[in-house]
């Protein structure tokens, strides 16, 4: 039987989410036991603009890799939640950087909030590790993928002298999923 | 226990210059294009570490240019473009059809007429593959879809090239070129890799263009074969001709060379064709989302099946008309207005064929497919 489960990570251009999607992958598929497919949509700029990434991950091999029926989504931005929400189906999860999206769409999905840009720079001194943030958070909220498997993804796509920082940006990201899950 | 082999998580673009140095590739030129950049990129830091050559030209023209220009010298060679590009290296393409140079050429085609919409995905440059450079020309294109099938693609590619001394065109989408995959890299020897025949005549005996031969082998230059090499018509020894029996005798060579190897060209892959009622024919990205949409019309209980050309020049007709056998109709999904469907329509007479189309620089979701094959139900 198909498992297929679909993520899509949204913000501004440079805010790190193909590379969120390309660390779900390699979690998925190079830490964990399962095959991954990560694509990714984003105009002509290099920063700024609505920039998406997204992962497909299943038990078997994948056909289409793009995402038509979300069960995780990512919105680090406004522009990009009102642009890219509408393909989470019912029962799915949005994660959204309260700070940023205050204009939350209401569907049939469950919808944690939490200000997770100004988390990663009160407690890390950086808005960069967001993006590991939210990560964390997400594996908590779906565990589709292992958290050990997740960290090991982490670490071997960060240079040694940032290792500390993302481990932590990680743990962090662990911790308040397991705070948003508590409390709802 | 035999260590087991490393799975990578492979962009499609990197995939593509890692096949092109497992296959022997040592000269790259090209001028970087989005969204084939990725190529260019991952060869100019690969190429120096293993003895190759990576130039970045002025511009497309002179890029495919140096190509001819290295693979004549003896070095396998390839460039990578996308549609802007690739219109700038018809002339180029056309030269190395007449002379019979040996090369690689990857367009990831994005949406067009001129430089059109450069991160979106798009098959619109299909035709222009097979008919972009003037003259009667053997083409030979291939149509990967997936990042592991990219690798062995670009292989199959420089062996072509290589066997028949001719020009592979590798043509596929931004989403193909950009999408990660984990793969895992054959060991050398794992995939075959052909290299050029080349002559073992005496220098003053030898004849590029010999046309008692399909394929006369190949000198490199500074090897001690002098030898003349143009555009125009051209007798044996590679010297222009005015004799009407000579350049129809060449030209037909160059298109009987591939004409006559077109069943070791040609691959396809079919899924759940053998009782289709209603087939889907497609390549690249649109195959992955048409390949969902028969899988979810055989959970219907409709006879859906999938024909997925990896070979797309020479047009695959003979097991094109096999696949049509039982069905009633060929839907035709593609990111253009309508290009493949023609050569369809063409080769299942009678038959309804039914093209999906679009430009808007989004991709044919499995629904779109789904609908079209559900009015077979």
């Amino acid at each position: 039987m198909e498992d297929r489960y679909e993520l899509r990570f949204s913000g501004s251009g440079g805010q790190g989410m193909i590379l969120a999607g390309i660390i779900m992958a390699e979690a998925a598929s190079i830490f964990d036991t399962k095959i991954a497919a990560q694509s990714q949509s984003y105009g002509p700029e290099s920063r700024g603009g609505a920039s998406k990434a997204e992962v497909i991950i299943s038990n078997e091999p994948i056909d289409y890799p793009k995402a038509t029926a979300i069960d995780c989504m990512l919105a680090l931005t406004q522009e990009a939640c009102t642009k890219y929400h509408s393909d989470i189906k019912k029962g799915g999860i949005l994660l959204v950087d309260s700070d940023e999206v205050k204009d939350v769409p209401q569907g049939d999905f469950k919808v944690y909030r939490f200000p997770i840009t100004e988390t990663a720079r009160a407690a890390l001194g950086k808005t960069i590790v967001a993006n590991i943030l939210a990560l964390g958070m997400i594996t908590g909220l779906t565990g589709i993928v292992t958290a050990s498997a997740m960290e090991e993804a982490v670490l071997s796509r960060v240079p040694k002298a940032f290792q500390d920082m993302n481990r932590k940006a990680l743990q962090i990201g662990f911790e308040k999923a397991r705070e948003l899950v508590a409390r709802s | 226990m035999a260590a087991r082999k490393a799975k990578k998580l492979m962009q499609g673009n990197e995939s593509c210059f890692e096949g092109a140095i497992y296959a022997g590739c040592r000269f790259y030129a090209g001028y970087p294009i989005t969204p084939s950049t990725e190529i260019a990129e991952g060869l100019s830091r690969r190429l120096p570490q293993i003895g190759g050559k990576f130039i970045q030209m002025e511009d497309e023209i002179a890029s495919i240019a140096a190509v001819v220009g290295a693979s004549l010298a003896g070095l396998k060679s390839m460039t990578a473009t996308s549609g802007p590009g690739f219109s700038l290296k018809q002339e180029g393409l056309g030269y190395a059809c007449m002379a019979e140079v040996p090369c690689v050429i990857v367009n990831v085609m994005r949406g067009g007429p001129s430089t059109g919409y450069p991160t979106g995905p798009s098959q619109s440059d299909v035709m222009q593959a097979k008919w972009g450079t003037h003259g009667d020309h053997p083409v030979v294109a291939l149509t990967p879809a997936y990042v592991q099938e990219i690798f062995s693609e670009t292989v199959r590619a420089f062996n072509i090239a290589e066997k028949y001394r001719t020009p592979v065109i590798i043509l596929y989408d931004e989403i193909v070129g950009h999408m990660r995959e984990p793969i895992i890299i054959p060991e050398p020897g794992e995939l075959e890799v052909i290299d050029r025949e080349k002559p073992t005549c005496p220098p003053e005996d030898y004849l590029p263009y010999d046309r008692r031969l399909e394929v006369p082998p190949l000198a490199a230059f500074g090897e001690g074969y002098r030898f003349h090499v143009t555009g125009l018509n051209h007798k044996d020894d590679g010297f222009p001709t005015n004799d009407s029996k000579t350049i129809e005798e060449g030209v037909k060579r160059l298109i009987r060379k591939i004409d006559n190897n077109r069943e070791s060209i040609w691959k396809n892959d079919g899924y759940y064709l053998d009782d289709a009622e209603v087939v889907v024919f497609a390549y690249g990205s649109t195959a992955r989302s048409a390949r969902r949409s028969v899988r979810m019309a055989r959970e219907k209980g409709i006879k859906a099946g999938l024909f997925r050309p990896l070979t797309i020049w020479p047009f695959p007709d003979k097991a094109l008309k096999e696949a049509v056998k039982k069905a009633r109709g060929v839907i035709v999904p593609e990111m253009n207005l309508g290009q493949i469907v023609l050569e369809v329509e063409r080769n299942c007479p009678g038959m309804a064929v039914t093209g999906i189309h679009r430009v808007d620089g989004e991709p044919i979701n499995p629904k779109q497919i789904l609908d079209a094959i559900e009015k077979y139900r």
